[in-house]
């Protein structure tokens, strides 16, 4: 054993092989691909897939419209309140819209979603009041709503840890024998997170009713996709045994088609999809962020031309499906809604100090009472000393 | 009155077993908890009474395990976990650590998870590395986790119903080595709250404070001690979060000196916080300042050598001697 190891030890660390390996990496296929879902071109067309087909209303068009408008508004709003202090940080989902929207409208009342810190367009979609979404990003509370008003849980932090809850929550449906699915959203940098590999190990196992909602938006703050991963993502749910799809995730049209699909499935007992969502995170990782770094202004450029908004309402003019009018009074809710949003930041009450002793424990804890009572006469000596 | 005389392993058993058939929202997930009845036998024959939905075998990876436990609380479940070794628990720290022990703070109190994740731990049962850990300290120091530890069988049996029905999260830290040890159990009466500690043994001159494995030990050292003239009050703690320092209090400010003992490391201990409080409460009280019995700030040692490494009944008596000398 001993003499074994000395001679491993001894051995170079690097073979020659593994290091001309390292030289030549395999080229990630960044590209879009011909494998991409996209029922609305980015020149605001609408094209026919084999595979997925959508058949929406006139106001259901405008509809999608609306929640991508609105949120947007609602984004940009809160990055202004970063700047101006009201807010400590923000994570702008600007650019991630209709992949947001598309998904978040593919879901029934009784389905339940499992976000990161970013889905602020699925929390619109869900009926989150986006005011609610602020708390923690102002620093009141870690997360203001009650997760089963809306069937939203609550923003995690930590990168992928949501999968697996997503997916223990999908297996409590199943047990049920509920035809509910649950949706988990997570990124291109969280998908190298052990916790959404186990989750797909999982999920596949016990074919949970789960879809694994990826928004591959290219950056993980300044790590390109590149550094995660040698293959297009939605090729990984292949090794687990679960179909993966890649949509245009600035194709609202066709993130709806994708996830329904995915979320039918689930519903029919087949277990879970993994659908990548390939898209572009316009705006900083966080509003801490300064992606001039490690980015090029081109890339951006690139992807301004497939912006998600601005294709569909090319869309809904051609079509007629919408009018200036529309679009003037759209304009106008904008503003109310960022009128409501600023103002509900600005009066949000400064917790009580006391608070920090509520909830740590369901049942109670002796010592968290005997650290209140502390804390309590220690603040009530300054009162006294005031009088 | 059902006394009836078993080991702690079948205690457990015979509680889980009860949990299972009280609450259908009841789980038991781990890695070979199903079939095999997990490596010690703590979950023998549960899945072929109640089925492979409600005693889950579950893919080897800890973390997954008590992520999906999450969800499942979530969804109004009651999972309770098997992690098999002291060891293995660190691959879920960060799902124990970061979501299960805060989640219900951070939805301020609209979620809840009853979830319990048991653990066989501790050393002196022979066996490779990471199998003879003892890791309370570090859950002990999170907010939001509650952790327990049974040194008997009544307590195993009780304490595991106690642990199924607490709406917080609970560690439930099982004494590996007593397993097979066997004392009476009352399945009709409740002998108490899960977080207080009990007098194990009375005595006047010095109070042993110990939990789990290290009770038995105790006991021994304090029988040893009579037998030299010495009155040893042993105080089975239960809890090591909460802590029922009233319990501690009230028997030091009898016996004037106290020796905490356990298997987890000194340094950074739980027998830290216990000297710090009892110095604290009891100062005009003490006459030695209190002592520490542990492990030592080093790696668990290999099999052969973990007798060195472990507090045996001389160690502790040694510790006694010095707290008299005083």
């Amino acid at each position: 054993m001993t003499v074994e190891s000395t001679a491993a030890a001894r051995k170079p660390r690097r073979s020659s092989k593994r290091t001309s390996a390292a030289k030549t990496p395999a080229k990630t296929p960044q590209s879009s691909g011909p494998e991409l879902v996209q029922l609305l071109t980015p020149e605001g067309e609408r094209i026919e897939h084999p595979d997925y087909s959508i058949d929406l209303t006139a106001e259901e068009l405008r509809g999608l419209y609306r929640d991508m408008v609105l949120t947007r508004r609602f984004d940009a709003e809160a990055t202004a309140l970063q700047r101006q202090g009201e807010l400590g940080l923000w994570a702008s989902l600007l650019g991630q819209e209709a992949a947001q929207i598309g998904s978040g409208r593919a879901l029934r009342d009784d389905d339940y979603v499992f976000p990161t810190y970013r889905e602020h367009g699925v929390a619109w979609c869900r009926g989150v009041d986006p005011t609610n979404l602020l708390g923690m990003f102002r620093g009141v509370n870690h997360g203001g709503w009650d997760p089963n008003t809306n069937n939203f849980h609550l923003y995690t932090i930590v990168i992928g840890s949501q999968t697996l809850h997503a997916t223990g929550y999908a297996m409590g449906v199943a047990k049920d024998g509920a035809d509910s699915a649950v949706i988990a959203y997570f990124g291109d940098g969280a998908s190298s997170q052990g916790d959404v590999a186990e989750a797909f190990t999982f999920s596949a196992v016990y074919n949970a009713p789960v879809v694994f909602f990826c928004q591959n938006n290219q950056w993980a703050i300044s790590e390109p996709t590149e550094k995660q991963t040698r293959v297009p993502l939605y090729q990984r749910a292949q090794g687990f045994g679960f179909p993966g799809v890649r949509v245009d995730g600035n194709d609202v049209l066709a993130c709806l088609a994708v996830t329904r699909s995915a979320l039918e499935r689930a519903r029919r007992g087949e277990g879970p999809t993994l659908v990548e969502a390939f898209t572009y995170r316009m705006g900083a990782h966080t509003t801490s962020d300064d992606p001039t770094k490690y980015r090029a202004d081109e890339e951006r450029a690139s992807w301004e031309a497939k912006d998600p908004i601005l294709r569909l309402r090319t869309y809904l003019e051609n079509e007629g499906v919408a009018d200036e009018a529309y679009f003037t009074a759209l304009d106008e809710e904008s503003e109310t809604l960022g009128k409501r949003v600023r103002e509900a930041v600005r009066s949000m009450p400064q917790p009580d100090r006391m608070a920090i002793f509520e909830h740590a424990y369901a049942d109670g804890s002796a010592l968290v009472d005997e650290e209140r009572a502390q804390f309590a006469a220690y603040q009530a000596s300054f009162a006294e000393e005031g009088k | 009155m059902a006394m009836e005389k078993m080991s702690i392993a079948k205690a457990l058993n015979e509680s889980l077993r009860k949990a299972l058939d009280t609450d259908p929202k009841t789980l038991i997930m781990g890695e070979d908890v199903g079939k095999l009845g997990g490596v010690f036998r703590i979950t023998d024959g549960l899945q072929k009474d109640f089925g492979e939905d409600r005693v889950i075998d579950t893919p080897l990876a800890e973390s997954g395990i008590v992520g999906t436990a999450i969800g499942l609380a979530l969804r109004g479940y009651r999972p309770i976990v098997e992690i098999q070794f002291d060891g293995f628990v660190f691959p879920a720290y960060d799902q124990i650590v970061t979501q299960l022990a805060k989640m219900h703070a951070r939805s301020l109190g609209k979620i809840k998870l009853p979830v319990v994740v048991r653990i066989p731990y501790g050393g002196g049962i022979g066996a490779v590395e990471h199998h003879s850990e003892s890791p309370e300290a570090l859950f002990a120091h999170v907010a939001g986790l509650k952790v327990v530890s049974p040194s008997n069988a009544s307590d195993a049996y009780w304490m595991m119903q106690q642990a199924v029905q607490s709406d917080d999260p609970v560690i439930f830290f099982e004494p590996k080595r007593r397993y097979w040890d066997k004392g009476e159990v009352d399945t009709e009466s409740i002998p108490g709250g899960l977080h207080r500690a009990s007098v194990a043994r009375t005595g006047t001159d010095l109070t042993l404070v110990a939990y789990g494995p290290m009770v038995k030990v105790c006991l021994e050292a304090a029988a040893a001690a009579q037998e030299e003239g010495k009155s040893i009050e042993v105080v089975d703690l239960r809890s090591m979060s909460p802590i029922d320092f009233d319990a501690i209090q009230a028997s030091v400010e009898k016996t004037r000196r106290l020796v905490v003992v356990h298997e987890a490391p000194v340094f950074y201990g739980s027998g830290a916080e216990i000297a710090a409080r009892i110095t604290e409460r009891c100062f005009y009280h003490l006459e030695a300042p209190v002592l520490r019995v542990g492990g030592y700030h080093v790696p668990y040692p290999p099999a052969r050598l973990e007798d060195e490494y472990l507090p045996g009944l001389d160690r502790v008596l040694d510790a006694v001697d010095r707290s008299l000398a005083y």
